[in-house]
């Protein structure tokens, strides 16, 4: 048991930074206002979940402009994807380890 | 169960949930499916009386009788026009209706990169399959044309079904037998239109509506 709790990826135990790991899987670029909508959340906080992923180097940054606004987007990187889904093997073993 | 692993069950759904809202548009209605049937079949219903023919009734050539016929003071091509353009124009307008509805219920948004990407994978194969059955008309091959809607059709709904609802795509592999069908059963066109355009978008719709909206809207 106690190996599979180390398995379990700090960065990821908390709902808002799971939720962006959730949607770069599956998308290419996503950009900021998108994210925001669909987690809900304020700018502020977002923001500072993104930094903490962006540090961690589990995602990357693109800035460029739509006609006159500025335009943020985030994907996930190679090492972002690997340690997310390592992540979810995890979960799920924990939860399958229970139903046995 | 203990709180823990009830907090990892929640993380997992609340992951698909995200996974799925954020790369499908998943508001599509299954009602404006009953809706887009119904009219389908009240626009073949149309065409029967006006051609006065009997569906299954042999295989009556209405493109051969069409020509001979001018009823409710509208010359045939007219006529299937007007109805066509009406069929369409209504089942559209339902079908925007019921999936704004939804897409206000599920807190989606209706007009975003997600029906953008769906509408255009909906498009490409669909605008192939009206060009081509334009040429079929101009070279005479009136009989393939309604197999050809089929197929093409099943073929947009198969492509489309990657960025809605997974159950789409099994509507597009029934139109597409339907239609692989209907090409070696010519004469029966209108038959089997109403049966891919009718019957099958009603029962789609139903089984839709059955499985995802009824308790949501309750």
């Amino acid at each position: 048991m106690k190996k599979i709790i180390v398995q379990l990826n700090k960065t990821f135990d908390n709902r808002v930074r799971l939720g962006i790991m959730s949607m770069l899987m599956v998308n290419d670029w996503v950009d900021f206002t998108t994210l925001r909508d669909l987690l809900e959340l304020s700018d502020g906080r977002l923001a500072s979940h993104i930094k903490a992923l962006e540090e961690e180097q589990f995602i990357e940054v693109r800035k460029q402009f739509v006609g006159r606004k500025p335009n943020t987007s985030y994907r996930a990187t190679k090492a972002g994807k690997k340690a997310f889904t390592d992540h979810l093997d995890a979960l799920e073993r924990m939860i399958k380890g229970v139903k046995e | 169960m203990t709180q823990h692993q009830k907090s990892h069950l929640d993380a997992l759904s609340e992951i698909r949930s995200l996974m799925e809202r954020s790369s499908r548009f998943i508001s599509l209605s299954g009602l404006s499916g009953v809706a887009a049937g119904t009219f389908a079949l009240i626009g073949a219903a149309l065409i029967y009386v006006y051609f006065g023919i009997v569906p299954f009734e042999g295989k009556s050539l209405y493109y051969a009788l069409a020509p001979a016929t001018s009823k409710w003071g509208m010359h045939y091509l007219t006529f299937l026009m007007v109805n066509g353009g009406l069929v369409l124009i209504s089942a559209l307008a339902a079908g925007i209706f019921f999936t704004t509805r939804k897409a206000r219920h599920k807190g989606q948004k209706i007009w975003g990169p997600l029906t953008q990407r769906l509408l255009i994978n909906l498009a490409i194969p669909l605008a192939t399959g009206g060009i081509f059955c334009l040429a079929l008309f101009k070279h005479g091959y009136v009989g393939l044309m309604a197999p050809a809607t089929l197929i093409f059709y099943g073929l947009s709904l198969v492509n489309a079904s990657k960025y809605t609802l997974n159950d789409v795509r099994y509507l597009g592999i029934s139109e597409i037998l339907l239609g692989l069908l209907a090409m070696f059963n010519l004469g029966y066109g209108l038959e089997f239109w109403a049966l891919g355009f009718g019957v099958l978008h009603i029962i789609y719709g139903l089984l839709m509506y059955f499985k995802y909206e009824r308790e949501a809207l309750a």
